[in-house]
């Protein structure tokens, strides 16, 4: 009987068992195959959006009034959608970013594991990520423009025949969407609590610090780049959701830029479904079209690059620590 | 008190209770009043998303409730009573004319003579408009039209149908379902392989280089917006399979489902690479101990292993799927055909939610309708997660076990 061949160690220190077995090179090509082709998928979709999108990208384009011509790739812009889009997203980060850090401190630092309330609060925010988009859309609907609004309007503005509150605006799409992406926030800020070791928190409690000083002078200042994540994770999805806003604030068209928070508003996003189902003539608008897919995707793809690159690093950091 | 036996001392006083503090949220702490009120309020702001959870259900549910209690009717049958003409305004009873309107007695009393004369001729009109049909007087938001089939006027046999158009609104969910589920499948059949695949190569036999960038480059498919991935579909992807294939309907379930799959395929693998990651190394170091190959470790030993996570990972891309919305609007057609051919343009659950609210009648029956698909969607979603939560705790515990 022969022995068998020694394993190699490779330089890099890994084990590398040699292909030998045909199956293990099959299998191992396939997955490979499979990985290399999501990833040229993803290329693919990007490489076409953008050889024909950046073309038609100016300052006229992204700043300009959409006022003239929604639809005339001469004279359309999308400076009152980015405009929309920005306001919606800055709002909402208002409300999701407090709640979420909070909820993120109270499971990481305060609540014990074990007790049914901490599985519940965990189970519901999972379930929260599970929500359809569309769902709150309806939620909003029901929940900000009818009863909030409806309660506000006839609270304050009992004899206005035209409602104020109890309609799209604003502030009811940016709470929307900040519920919906208030588990992105939580999550993305209780990883990062968690790759803080316990001997800092030890260390500050032993100096004689309160358990509240330890939180917010030392665990919160070092969990900042996970927080910071979280932020522009949640940002980068709120800007691309469209059903969310679908009934509680987006405008198809509007002649002026929202001035208060219970006006509507032009979106990106929507902008882009609009173009591509609602235009008179979609072959002439699709330099627009192009254009503002171009903007939303430089947009959130810019911020969860950022997003992705910080997580890679905290997820390092957790996994060296471990 | 008398003296202990093996302690002469008399006992010392009882300490004095110690006066009442503010106590931390944890352990039993004394804190300052201001950190008390800090950390009651962290924990105040983390109910928000159990309270938001229950909101959801609530307020979805409240606008579904009238159908479920069977209180919406949305039959015609009060437009075809017969109509009292205007000329016997002066001999008909106040009584049957407040009936005959459908008013309530503070209204009737608020309106004059001339009002009422309006509101008549109002319904005579709105008799007029009736169809001449047997269907007019069928309520049709009953479970009966909702889930069975039903022979309409003009149909020759029972059919699944939803057409909330015209003056009876046909609201059958079968097509919509099967339509959910159609693209929801395929949308599974084209992702689950290939996220699978991809999650055990770049959890198990990539080397960690190349590990440190194909995670980030999967995972930014995440970051493409849906409407995004609608718009491609519509725009590009369906000239290029129909091209490709050669079907008649250039927007069906094939293509609502393959670009539905780009939206799963992050989920899935994101869920399934953390299961295979979180398998401890041992289990593949004494494999390769063993003389096996990497793959031979990863496919039988980690997956096995790693099984209830991979499970979870794929119902977790189920629910994603049944849930997108913009996709499929764009994508899909629309047209709600009762068939399995994928080839076939469907209409989705959620798409018809998107599609028809925005021309109902607030508090009408077909938005009443449209929120009870949504709570449909609520608690299909709803349990597609708990049952992935729960493969994901099974396998956390079995790991746990076996270490």
């Amino acid at each position: 009987m022969n022995p068998p061949a020694p394993t190699r160690l490779s330089p890099r220190g890994t084990l590398t068992a040699g292909h030998r077995d045909p199956f293990s090179t099959l299998g191992t090509g396939l997955t490979a195959t499979a990985t290399v082709l999501i990833l040229a998928m993803l290329a693919l979709i990007l490489g076409h959006i953008s050889w024909h999108g950046a073309g038609g990208l100016s300052p006229r384009f992204i700043f300009g009034s959409a006022a003239r011509d929604m639809f005339d790739p001469d004279r359309a812009g999308v400076g009152p959608m980015a405009f929309g889009t920005a306001a919606r997203v800055i709002l909402m980060t208002l409300f999701v970013i407090p709640i979420g850090v909070a909820t993120a401190i109270y499971l990481s630092e305060y609540a014990r594991s074990a007790s049914w309330w901490t599985r519940g609060l965990r189970s519901a925010v999972n379930n929260l990520a599970g929500v359809p988009s569309i769902v709150f859309g309806l939620f909003g609907l029901g929940f900000f423009v009818t009863a909030v609004g409806g309660s506000l309007d006839a609270l304050f503005y009992p004899d206005n025949p035209k409602p104020v509150w109890g309609k799209p605006a604003l502030l009811w799409a940016s709470l929307t969407l900040a519920v919906m992406t208030l588990p992105v926030v939580i999550v993305a800020t209780e990883e990062a609590l968690r790759a803080i070791p316990t001997g800092l928190r030890e260390a500050s409690l032993a100096l004689g610090a309160t358990k509240f000083q330890t939180v917010v002078r030392v665990v919160l200042p070092q969990a900042l780049p996970g927080i910071l994540t979280g932020g522009i994770l949640a940002v980068s999805r709120a800007a691309g959701e469209v059903a969310p806003i679908l009934f509680t604030g987006a405008a198809y068209y509007m002649a002026n830029l929202p001035r208060a928070l219970s006006d509507q508003f032009m979106d990106l996003a929507y902008h882009v479904y609009v173009l591509s189902t609602q235009a008179p003539d979609v072959d002439k608008s699709r330099p627009i079209l192009f254009g503002t897919v171009v903007v939303l995707l430089l947009l959130t793809f810019a911020l969860n690059l950022v997003a992705i690159l910080i997580r890679t690093r905290v997820r390092r950091r957790l996994r060296q620590l471990g | 008190m008398n003296p202990h036996p093996l302690c002469p001392l008399p006992a010392p006083d009882p300490l004095p209770a110690p006066p009442r503090r503010w106590t931390g949220l944890a352990g039993g702490r004394r804190v300052r009043p201001s950190e008390w009120l800090a950390e009651r309020g962290i924990q105040v702001l983390s109910f928000t998303a159990v309270v938001m959870i229950l909101l959801i259900f609530l307020f979805v549910g409240r606008e579904a409730w009238p159908i479920f209690a069977g209180r919406v009717d949305s039959s015609l049958a009060r437009e075809m009573q017969e109509v009292i003409p205007i000329e016997a305004f002066d001999q008909t009873s106040p009584e049957r004319l407040r009936q005959y309107l459908g008013l309530t007695r503070e209204q009737f009393e608020a309106m004059d003579r001339e009002t009422l004369i309006e509101l008549m001729k109002v319904r005579i009109e709105a008799r007029e408009q009736v169809p001449a049909d047997k269907d007019a007087l069928l309520n049709t938001v009953h479970w009966r039209y909702l889930l069975g089939p039903h022979q309409w006027t003009g149909y020759d046999r029972p059919e699944y149908i939803w057409q909330p158009v015209s003056a009876i609104h046909k609201y059958n969910l079968v097509p919509l379902i099967v339509g959910s589920l159609k693209a929801t499948l395929v949308a599974l059949a084209f992702a689950v392989p290939l996220a699978l695949a991809a999650a055990l190569y770049v959890s198990q036999l990539a080397s960690p280089q190349t590990r440190e960038w194909l995670k980030p480059g999967i995972e930014l498919l995440a970051g493409v917006p849906s409407v995004v991935l609608g718009f491609f579909a519509l725009i590009v992807l369906a000239t290029l399979l129909q091209r490709l294939f050669g079907y008649p309907s250039r927007l069906n379930a094939l293509l609502a489902g393959v670009a539905l799959g780009l939206a799963v395929i992050p989920v899935v693998f994101s869920v399934a690479e953390d299961a295979l990651t979180s398998v401890p190394r041992s289990y593949t170091e004494a494999a390769l101990a063993l003389g096996s190959t990497r793959w031979q470790a990863a496919w039988q030993i980690v997956l096995p292993a790693a099984l209830p996570g991979v499970f979870a990972a794929v119902v977790l891309g189920f629910g994603r799927a049944i849930g997108e919305t913009m996709i499929v609007l764009m994508a899909s057609g629309n047209a709600s055909l009762l068939s399995w051919n994928p080839l076939d343009s469907v209409r989705t659950l959620t798409a018809t939610i998107a599609a028809e609210l925005a021309e109902t009648v607030v508090g009408g029956h077909h938005y009443r309708m449209l929120f009870v698909i949504g709570v449909l969607l609520f608690v299909v979603t709803f349990v597609s997660n708990l049952a992935g939560e729960l493969f994901i705790h099974r396998f956390k515990t079995r790991l746990e076990g076996r270490r």
